[in-house]
């Protein structure tokens, strides 16, 4: 049932007695450092920093999760999630995350990474590590751009956008179509949950944060790799205020990278080889 | 009673590995060095002592499967040959950079490039300067002989938890594929009694998170680490190894590691049977490089000769030890092409102009 705040309190009361436990409506989960995060306002970085750290919360794992960093705006990660972290070098992470888990088997290891690191420079790493159907999570944040360097062309740049390497906007003839490398390791035996989301809307952060439960589920249970893209935007490297990026992000980015599950329990619940 | 095999120096680094409780091997096939990997899956580890054997997608991605793995604490190890070595220098920088301990072992064939798969030295300067970026150093070991493949691998691993830095096995394609007589290593508990406080376990409510990092955004504190690390190498010194043949008395002085070594010695004993007084100073560890004993040796003998398979590198650091005293010549052969005693004989009489 929804309270209606005004019958509850008037004015008159104070903060102390309107900040108790029986009022509380959230909490923000104890597993963020609570160090300023050094992401740009309106960046998607920091909500899923704190989907993930809600998720090892409630699934009482922080003692046995490790977090695997990647080179990008998300490099620091470990400065603001409250787990043992290994930083990676640039498109690595699902390689290092290998050796971790292979020495660590029944604890929880998982990747953090941009579009430029797991989809460009870590290509061989991403497909690999799916194929072998590693027992570990990557989250992977897909913004079109190379945020931390400074807004360059990224493998997921859609056609005609720009960037600082595409001034004239992303020329498919010359510089190749975006690459869907979430529908592509979808078709590898080794990935068991693939899915989409997207973290701008309250209604979104809620479903986001259902995939990433889903993904940790998965890695519990030992059924093979769990790959979740979030769909984000990067309103500084796209040149645009925070809504307006949101904005253009349903308008451009939903299209072309869909929202939703495209495998799950191992099976594909989407026409993959139709979205490429 | 000690086991006795015929092994091939890469089957012997392979046995050594799960003997002396390796907890896992990451690789990448490349001639002259897959007998490794080959041997280590025929012999089925996982059930002989429960180490983890992966064949990686590349030589990129075992270095940073090592480095992943390596930041749990255990003993982790990978082996190449010299442009799968080179392709893994960036992981190598991060690992040292992180002072994280583990093996890693070139079994070197000739280059640059593609080059050749015949056996090679020309990877020293790669090895014991850096080879990635940034001022870092490994600690080197110089195997010369199929049984130093076996007892080398539990050595590095020893080192390099001591000092928690990446150690690398200098061999050569001579002695990885060449077959010898060894005693097989002692089986040893997979189980590790090192300094466990900077593993990453998974953070327990009684420590802070700990965070395998080599970045440091601040200079000061970057300038901090480098100090640190370069502390580290000076400690090292006291760890040098090396093995002196009839240096003694000697007037003429080889200075030669691992293949190089063995032909070596047998030029010295040709030349002494000539009467003539000749002796060789076997560097063991690469880094730390045996500079003292280098540099006391000078001041005794006329000449050094440095012989190694490349076209002169290990001859700079023995030119710096001996600073001048006496001349420090280089001779050898390279790009895939071994040296015989006879060679060296003549490069002997060549150098030393009326020495002998």
């Amino acid at each position: 049932m929804k309270k209606n705040l005004s019958e509850d309190f008037s004015m008159e009361d104070s903060l102390e007695q309107i900040i108790q436990e029986k009022n509380l409506v959230y909490r923000p989960t104890r597993l963020m450092t609570g160090a300023t995060l050094s992401y740009c306002p309106g960046c998607g970085h920091g909500t899923i920093h704190r989907l993930i750290m809600e998720v090892v919360e409630e699934m009482g794992i922080q003692a046995e999760t490790i977090g695997v960093s990647p080179v990008g705006c998300a490099v620091l990660a470990y400065d603001f999630m409250d787990v043992d972290f290994t930083e990676a070098a640039h498109g690595r992470a699902p390689a290092v995350a290998t050796g971790i888990k292979r020495l660590w088997p029944d604890k929880y290891v998982f990747t953090y990474q941009g579009d430029g690191d797991l989809a460009a420079i870590g290509t061989a790493e991403t497909i690999h590590a799916c194929n072998r159907g590693e027992q570990i999570c990557i989250f992977f944040v897909n913004n079109g751009i190379y945020g931390m360097t400074g807004g360059q062309m990224a493998p997921t740049t859609l056609e005609g956008m720009v960037s600082s390497t595409t001034p004239y906007g992303r020329n498919v003839e010359q510089m190749g179509p975006p690459l869907k490398i979430t529908e592509l390791v979808a078709q590898l035996a080794g990935t068991y949950y693939v899915s989409r989301q997207s973290i701008h809307k309250a209604a979104t952060v809620r479903k986001a944060k259902k995939a990433i439960r889903k993904a940790f589920e998965v890695q519990k249970e030992k059924k093979g790799m769990a790959f979740v893209e979030f769909v984000s935007n990067c309103n500084s490297g796209w040149k645009m205020t925070p809504n307006e990026a949101n904005q253009w992000m349903e308008d451009h980015m939903f299209p072309f990278y869909p929202l939703g599950d495209i495998k799950v329990d191992g099976k594909l619940v989407k026409n993959v080889i139709q979205d490429l | 009673m000690k086991e006795i095999a015929l092994i091939k120096g890469n089957e012997a680094i392979a046995e050594a590995a799960i003997r002396t409780g390796v907890d896992a091997y990451f690789g990448y096939p490349i001639t002259p060095q897959s007998e490794v990997l080959e041997y280590l899956q025929l012999q089925k580890p996982e059930e002989r002592t429960g180490m983890v054997v992966l064949q990686a997608e590349s030589e990129l991605a075992a270095i940073n499967m090592v480095y992943g793995a390596a930041g749990t604490g255990k003993k982790v190890m990978t082996t190449s040959s010299s442009p799968g070595i080179s392709l893994m220098q960036e992981g190598i920088s991060y690992i040292a950079g992180a002072e994280l301990p583990c093996l890693i072992v070139n079994v070197v064939r000739g280059g640059p490039g593609l080059g050749t798969i015949q056996p090679s030295q020309a990877d020293y300067f790669q090895a014991t300067k850096g080879g990635g970026h940034g001022d870092y150093r490994l600690i080197v070991l110089a195997p010369a002989s199929v049984q130093e493949m076996a007892d080398f691998v539990d050595l590095a691993f020893e080192l390099a938890f001591k000092y928690r830095n990446p150690a690398l096995i200098l061999s050569d394609g001579l002695i990885g594929q060449m077959m010898e007589k060894v005693e097989l290593p002692e089986p040893k508990e997979r189980f590790t009694t090192f300094d466990q406080s900077w593993v990453i376990t998974g953070k327990t409510a009684d420590r802070e998170r700990n965070i395998i990092t080599s970045l440091n955004l601040d200079p000061e504190l970057q300038y901090e680490h480098n100090i640190k690390l370069q502390q580290k190498y000076e400690r090292m010194k006291e760890d040098v190894m090396f093995e002196s043949f009839q240096t003694d008395d000697a007037d003429f002085l080889l200075v030669a590691y691992g293949s190089s070594a063995r032909i070596c010695q047998k030029v010295v004993d040709v030349v002494r049977g000539r009467g003539k007084k000749l002796g060789l100073l076997r560097p063991i560890t690469l880094f730390p490089f045996p500079t003292e004993v280098i540099s006391e040796l000078s001041r005794r003998v006329k000449g050094i000769l440095s012989v190694e398979m490349s076209t002169g590198q290990m001859v700079e650091d023995v030119r710096l030890a001996a600073n001048g005293r006496v001349p420090v010549y280089h001779y050898g052969t390279f790009g895939g092409k071994i040296h015989s005693p006879e060679d060296v004989l003549n490069a002997i009489e060549e150098k030393f102009i009326g020495g002998f």
